[in-house]
C-alpha cells in the first residue's frame, strides 16, 4: 500500500512539475512571438490570451471577406455619436481643411498630414462589413489610404509592436498590434460608398479595421503613436475599451 | 442579445433593415426600437469576457471528453443504441413509456435507455459542434481565414440567428437533464457522475 502511494506521489509530483514547466515554456514562447494581449491580467485574462493568441496564429495574413457592390447596405446604419466638441465644430466649419493627423513615437520621421495630403497617396477601397459587438451590421465601400502606406512614409522602427490611435473625442483611443497595423485592409478612411466619409460615420478620418468588431474602427482620428509597449498609455491595458470593461482584442 | 434583441437572415441587419423576428424584451441601447420607453444597463463587457472564457472551457474539456470517449469506447459501448433498439417500434415504445413516467426496471437503470442515448449523441455530436461552428462563423477574424464557415450558413447574421437557436436547445437540454437527474435521485446520480461509481443502492429508481 505504501509502495503504491509513494509511486503515485512521485508520478503526481512529476506530472505537476512538468505541467508547470510546460505552462512556463508556453508563456515564454507566447511572450516572444507577441501572443499576449495588453489586457491579459485579471480573471478574464486566460480566455482573452487564448483567443488573441490562437486568432493571431490563424489570421496573421488572412483578408476580411469582401462583397460585391450589389451587397452594399442602403443606407449604411449610422450609430450614434457624441455631440461634437467646439474644436470639431470649428474644423467642420472650415470643411476640415485644418484637420491634422500627427504621427510620432517609434518612427524615423515624425510627421503631420492634412486630409488632402492623405488623399494624394494612392487611394484604395474595400467593400467590407462593419459589425458591431452589439449584433448589428452593415456593408459599405470604404475608401482611404492603407495605414501601412503612412507608416512607411514616417518609417517605423524595428522594435515597434503597437500602433495607438486617438480620436478628437476625449478618452477615445485604441491600439492594434503590428500584424493589424500593416494589414492591407487596415485603412485610414476618408471616403465611403463613392463619396466623402460622412461625419456620422467618422468623417473626415476614421481608422477602418474590418477583421475586428466596430468599436476598434475609431472615428475622427487625429493622432497615431507607434510604440513597443502599451504600458504608458492610460491604465496600460492597451486601449480605452478595457477601461470600460471591453476586450482590447476584438476579432471576437 | 439584450443590446440588440433583433434577429436577421443573410449577411447584414440593423435598426434600418427588416428583421426575421424580434424578442419582446427591452434593449440596453436606446437606438433599438423595442417599444419600451426605457433601456437596460449595459452588461456587454464582462458578459462577453465570461462568454469567451466559458467557450474555451467548453472547447478544451470537450476535446478531452471526445478523445477519451473514442479511445475508451465510451461512445460505442454506452451511447450508440443497439441494433434491436433502432426500430420504430422500440422507439415509440420508449417514448410512450417516457411520457407515462414509467420507472425503469433495476436492470434498465444500469445503462442509458434509448432516449437518453439519442439525446446525448445529439447534444455531443450535433448541438455542441453546431454551437461552436456558428459562434466562430460570427467572428470577422476567424472567417477571414476560413470564409466558407460563414458563407455556407448564408451569412454572418444567419450564423447569429442559428447560434441563438442552438444555444436555446442546449439550455433546454440542461434544464430537462437536471430535471431528470432530480427525478432519478439527485444525490446518488450526481455522486455517480462525479466518481463514475455507484456506491450506494440506487435510491428512488
Amino acid at each position: 500500500m505504501s509502495k503504491i502511494s509513494r509511486r503515485k506521489l512521485i508520478t503526481t509530483g512529476l506530472t505537476a512539475a512538468a505541467g508547470v514547466a510546460g505552462l512556463g515554456v508556453a508563456a515564454g514562447l507566447a511572450q516572444k512571438y507577441g501572443l499576449i494581449p495588453p489586457d491579459h491580467s485579471g480573471i478574464w485574462g486566460l480566455g482573452e490570451t487564448l483567443t488573441y493568441a490562437s486568432q493571431r496564429l490563424l489570421t496573421r495574413h488572412s483578408l476580411a471577406r469582401e462583397f460585391p457592390r450589389s451587397q452594399i447596405s442602403k443606407p449604411p446604419f449610422p450609430n450614434e455619436i457624441e455631440p461634437p466638441t467646439e474644436e470639431f465644430k470649428r474644423l467642420q466649419a472650415g470643411r476640415f481643411a485644418d484637420w491634422r493627423l500627427s504621427v510620432n513615437g517609434m518612427v524615423a520621421r515624425p510627421a503631420t498630414f492634412s486630409i488632402d495630403q492623405l488623399k494624394s497617396y494612392p487611394s484604395h477601397s474595400q467593400i467590407t462589413m462593419l459589425q458591431c459587438e452589439e449584433g448589428w451590421s452593415y456593408i459599405a465601400e470604404w475608401i482611404g489610404v492603407p495605414l501601412s502606406h503612412v507608416l512607411n512614409v514616417v518609417g517605423v522602427l524595428p522594435q515597434a509592436r503597437y500602433v495607438a490611435y486617438f480620436s478628437i473625442e476625449p478618452d477615445t483611443w485604441e491600439s492594434i498590434d503590428m500584424a493589424d497595423a500593416l494589414h492591407p485592409q487596415t485603412f485610414l478612411t476618408y471616403g465611403m460608398n463613392g463619396g466623402e466619409l460622412p461625419v456620422a460615420h467618422g468623417g473626415p478620418l476614421r481608422l477602418r479595421l474590418p477583421r475586428q468588431v466596430g468599436y476598434k474602427s475609431v472615428k475622427f482620428i487625429t493622432h497615431l503613436t507607434v510604440t513597443d509597449s502599451m504600458k504608458g498609455f492610460g491604465k496600460g491595458l492597451g486601449s480605452a475599451a478595457p477601461e470600460f470593461g471591453y476586450a482590447w482584442y476584438a476579432g471576437i | 442579445m439584450i443590446s440588440h434583441p433583433r434577429f436577421y437572415w443573410g449577411e447584414t441587419g440593423n435598426d434600418l433593415t427588416p428583421t426575421l423576428f424580434k424578442l419582446p424584451i427591452p434593449a440596453s441601447r436606446h437606438l433599438v426600437p423595442t417599444g419600451y420607453g426605457y433601456v437596460l444597463p449595459d452588461q456587454n463587457g464582462w458578459s462577453r469576457y465570461l462568454h469567451f472564457q466559458a467557450a474555451w472551457v467548453v472547447i478544451l474539456t470537450g476535446l478531452l471528453y471526445a478523445i477519451f470517449g473514442f479511445l475508451t469506447g465510451h461512445f460505442r459501448k454506452n451511447l450508440l443504441p443497439g441494433n434491436a433498439d433502432l426500430s420504430w417500434r422500440a422507439l415509440t415504445k420508449a417514448i410512450a413509456g417516457h411520457l407515462r413516467f414509467e420507472r425503469p426496471t433495476e436492470a434498465e437503470a444500469w445503462s442509458y435507455n434509448l432516449i437518453q442515448r439519442l439525446a446525448y449523441l445529439f447534444v455531443i455530436f450535433v448541438l455542441f459542434p453546431l454551437v461552436i461552428w456558428t459562434g466562430l462563423a460570427m467572428s470577422p477574424a476567424f472567417v477571414s481565414a476560413f470564409p466558407a464557415t460563414v458563407n455556407v450558413l448564408g451569412g454572418q447574421q444567419s450564423a447569429r440567428t442559428l447560434h441563438f437557436f442552438v444555444s436555446l436547445a442546449l439550455v433546454l437540454f440542461v434544464l430537462v437533464h437536471i430535471g431528470m437527474v432530480w427525478f432519478a435521485g439527485f444525490r446518488s446520480r450526481v455522486w455517480a457522475m462525479i466518481t463514475g461509481r455507484v456506491s450506494r443502492p440506487m435510491e428512488r429508481i
